[in-house]
């Protein structure tokens, strides 16, 4: 009965060392682009170990080569001392190494319980397996506060839940070491803090766990350790007590950096956005904006803070053109219409609104267009870009596009490269460029810094800071709630399709709208 | 990340898998006891060795560029087109129309007029299923090869009752008046002095396929529209916050698509048979989806793979007269050539990507 020991009393032999992960000399290249560069890393047993770099440093990858999914093209890899081939995530499994990634990989209408054994079912049956399973997770729950309904469909959980069930699965298949890749992305504040304490509790009971975030304050408030990466290379390993944020934000751009926003006080002006009892009704009859009433002036950036998934998203999709609703909006003044033909993005650009959306990958960009296709895009019967009735002046847009990559500093300045070509950051150039520059009465913005370096987070938030200034409009939508404290004149927290309340930046705290967020308090 | 650069992806990922598909086809001519190496010369010789081969071929070609080029500004719009032959079909009829019901003075004129009509029609058999897409969102693979199924039958109804001249046993419309026959190419050709085979199909509309080909072209990647539709292509969701309208655009690309299939029949209904027949469409439509895939959507990929395939369909035939290799063969080559390109494209294109990652680091280092 091998099999029925469970994570955690798991006696399989142990090495005398005091490393759980080695890394020597690791090197992955992609075509021209060297992802990793001769990485070393050593990561202590029993401890939480922060792994932080901007995007594209190479975190991913490392991570990926260390559970299999990629070769490396040279370098060594030690688990316990023991050098270790890891060719698929099978052999990462059996090293005991477990991975939670950032896009859950669960299969929505199964239960908890079927998640869970799949793929490591003992036998044709799944009866056992899955009494076996209860077993475990039962005991689970008990020591590291990992509670889930071992019944609940996974579809129906939260996404907190949810990730405890990725949790589990590795804890499952017997992971001695956890590797979590960007873990609070999607989370609450209450529930981050949860995941923090579950995270501790584990390594309180020996198990290793390796954090992959851009986030400071997670590293700062977590871990033990942290490993700096700049651009596919190990910068430097520091002991968390030792080190300062601005420290670490130093070691990853590589120059120092700007935490906090310089900004003037806001000098609001004209009511140029008025919303009024907007609802929002989805295709499976989920009324996904609850009445929703706000209004922005010039010169002032509102924020709205709110879990994703709580109405944002349909808010700035209303506005932008592209999501029916009732209720009333006004510009200027102006009622602009909420469905049919008058209800598209066409339109909203022409009265003067212009649109940074949440997902640049999927909306604000075509990732196989060429950078120069894609500043057009949206505002492709902009009379600039035309060479008449039908054409398009292709020169025009060339021209333009080297301009705006030239103001926006985007890299490399290469107007024909497909977007998919450009780092996270210099994406989100190209569309902040394309919306701010046509100088709109009122800017929506999501998520604008979402995946982003920070250097580029720099750039995005002074470009923002100065449309205000120069007296338009912006709503602002981010999950980050550093964001919207630094960047909002006034803030607005949403839950469930609701306004739970407004506050003042310097008269709140994360904290509060933390609990707001999650529905409690309020008004 | 530039796995291969893009003259490699354009001309030997197609190239590989051409000769994939010969090869294995030659196992299979070996295997039913046949000289593959014979069996390629006779080809080649019955297609591309005389001008009377080249008049057949070329006029293949020009119907596969049509329907090729249908099937490919459908896919730039995001739609697998599959309609190609029922519109194709439509279009003869509409071509059939124009040539006997409108007393036409002269060629040039009445191959204008057949273009309308035929452009007209197949474009309308192509505006129902591209409606149900736009509105309904039903799925226009199942829509469009169920229309080729009620063009065929409705081509039928009218050719017996209503297009058949009193008396005829035959299935077929009367002959077109004389006015309206095509220019042929040994005709032009003779003209200016160059001897070509006398008897062979190909004729004027070559030309016109030419000019189709550099206007899809045009419109792809030089106009607003062409601009919407690829938008729509890659990513519904970026084009409906781009406020562009997937309806308006999903409309006019399977509108587009439709009529290029309809011009299909001004070659083979007004060019070559001179009156309607049963079944006037001969399969183009579908050699237009291999077409298309093979030319990997672009107008002069197309028209070097509609060259490939018309050497294919005029080879093969001569392939059946002068050996004893069986027509449908030349079907299994089609077929796969239509797998390697379309369905295993991977499989020649990750070994090619590992050769040019090999290369650039031998290069580098």
């Amino acid at each position: 009965m091998v099999t029925t020991d469970i994570a955690g009393r798991q006696e399989t032999a142990a090495p005398p060392s005091d490393f759980a992960i080695e890394l020597r000399g690791i090197s992955k290249a992609f075509g021209p682009v060297q992802a990793n560069k001769d990485i070393d890393i050593r990561v202590r047993r029993g401890t939480i170990h922060g792994i932080i770099g901007e995007n594209g440093a190479g975190k991913s990858t490392l991570m990926s080569i260390l559970y299999g999914f990629y070769k490396a093209d040279a370098g060594e890899i030690l688990i316990g001392g023991q050098p270790t081939v890891i060719p698929d995530s099978l052999a990462a499994i059996k090293a005991g190494i477990g991975m939670v990634f950032q896009h859950f990989k669960l299969v929505q209408n199964f239960t908890v319980l079927e998640n869970i054994i799949l793929g490591a079912e003992d036998g044709g049956l799944l009866r056992p397996s899955l009494a076996k399973a209860r077993d475990v997770l039962r005991q689970l729950a008990e020591d590291y506060e990992l509670e889930v309904d071992p019944d609940a469909v996974v579809d129906e959980l939260s996404v907190g839940h949810q990730q405890r069930v990725e949790i589990l699965k590795a804890l499952y298949r017997h992971a001695d070491i956890l590797i979590l890749d960007e873990p609070t992305g999607v989370l609450t504040p209450a529930e981050a803090d949860h995941l923090f304490r579950i995270l501790k509790g584990l390594r309180d009971q020996g198990k290793t766990i390796v954090l992959i975030t851009h986030k400071l304050r997670e590293i700062m408030e977590i871990t033990d350790e942290v490993s700096v990466m700049r651009r596919g290379t190990m910068v430097a390993t520091v002991t968390t007590a030792e080190t300062s944020p601005e420290q670490l934000a130093e070691l990853m751009v590589g120059r120092k950096v700007l935490l906090q926003v310089d900004k003037a006080p806001a000098t609001p002006g004209a009511q140029v956005l008025e919303v009024e009892n907007l609802r929002v009704v989805d295709k499976s009859k989920v009324e996904r904006l609850r009445g929703i009433s706000l209004g922005v002036r010039a010169g002032e950036i509102l924020g709205i803070a709110g879990v994703s998934g709580n109405g944002q998203s349909e808010l700035l999709e209303v506005l932008g053109g592209y999501c029916a609703a009732t209720g009333r909006v006004r510009l200027n003044g102006q009622d602009i219409p909420l469905t049919g033909a008058g209800a598209n993005g066409q339109a909203r650009r022409d009265a003067g609104i212009a649109h940074v959306p949440e997902d640049r990958q999927v909306r604000g960009l075509i990732m196989d267009f060429a950078a120069w296709e894609n500043v057009a895009f949206g505002y492709h019967h902009a009379p600039e870009y035309q060479r008449n009735g039908m054409m398009m002046n292709l020169g025009a847009m060339r021209a333009d596009t080297a301009a705006k990559m030239e103001r926006f500093d985007v890299r490399p300045q290469i107007p024909d490269l497909p977007a998919r070509s450009f780092s996270g950051g210099n994406q989100q150039k190209i569309v902040v460029a394309r919306e701010v520059e046509r100088n709109p009465d009122l800017l929506l913005v999501g998520q604008p810094t979402r995946g982003v370096d920070i250097g580029a987070i720099e750039f995005i938030h002074k470009q923002l800071i100065a449309l205000r200034d120069a007296g338009k409009a912006i709503l602002l939508v981010s999950v980050e709630l550093d964001e919207i404290l630094s960047l909002s004149d006034r803030i607005l927290v949403m839950f469930d399709g609701r306004i739970m309340g407004e506050r003042l930046p310097g008269q709140t705290n994360a904290q509060e709208l933390g609990m707001m967020m999650a529905g409690m308090g309020g008004e | 990340m530039e796995r291969m650069p893009k003259w490699a992806d354009v001309v030997l990922v197609p190239l590989f898998s051409v000769v994939l598909a010969f090869l294995i086809s030659g196992v299979v001519i070996w295997a039913i006891g046949e000289d593959p190496f014979r069996a390629m010369e006779v080809m080649v010789k019955g297609a591309l060795g005389s001008s009377y081969g080249w008049g057949h071929t070329l006029y293949y070609a020009t119907n596969f560029v049509f329907t090729g080029l249908a099937v490919a500004i459908a896919f730039h719009a995001g739609f697998f087109n599959i309609g190609g032959e029922g519109q194709a079909l439509l279009g003869g009829l509409g071509v059939a129309l124009c040539c006997l019901f409108i007393p036409w003075p002269h060629w040039s004129m009445a191959l204008a007029g057949a273009m309308v009509g035929g452009a007209l029609f197949g474009a309308a058999w192509a505006a129902i299923p591209a409606w149900l897409r736009a509105t309904r969102g039903s799925h226009e693979v199942i829509t469009t090869i169920m229309f080729n199924f009620i063009a065929a039958s409705l081509l039928i109804y009218l050719l017996v009752h209503q297009l058949r001249p009193q008396g005829s046993m035959d299935p077929a419309s009367p002959r077109f008046p004389v006015e309206t026959r095509l220019p042929r190419l040994s005709e032009m050709l003779d003209a200016v002095g160059i001897p070509f085979a006398t008897r062979t199909p190909a004729n004027i509309t070559l030309f016109v396929a030419i000019a189709a080909c550099f206007l899809v072209w045009f419109i792809i990647w030089r106009t607003r529209l062409g601009y919407e539709i690829r938008s729509l292509g890659k990513s519904e969701k970026a084009a409906v916050y781009a406020g562009i309208s997937p309806v308006k655009v999903t409309m006019y690309a399977m509108l587009i698509s439709g009529a290029l299939a309809g011009l299909m029949a001004v070659n083979s209904t007004m060019g070559q048979t001179g009156r309607l027949i049963n079944n006037a469409a001969e399969g183009a439509g579908f050699i237009g989806i291999a077409v298309a895939l093979m030319g990997r959507s672009h107008p002069f990929g197309v028209a070097l793979a509609a060259l490939l395939f018309g050497f294919l369909y005029q080879g093969g035939g001569e392939l059946s007269l002068e050996t004893s290799i069986p027509r449908e063969l030349i079907i299994v080559i089609q077929a796969l050539v239509i797998l390697f390109t379309g369905a295993l494209d991977n499989l020649v294109r990750s070994p090619l990507e590992k050769g040019f990652a090999l290369m650039k680091r031998r290069g580098a280092g």
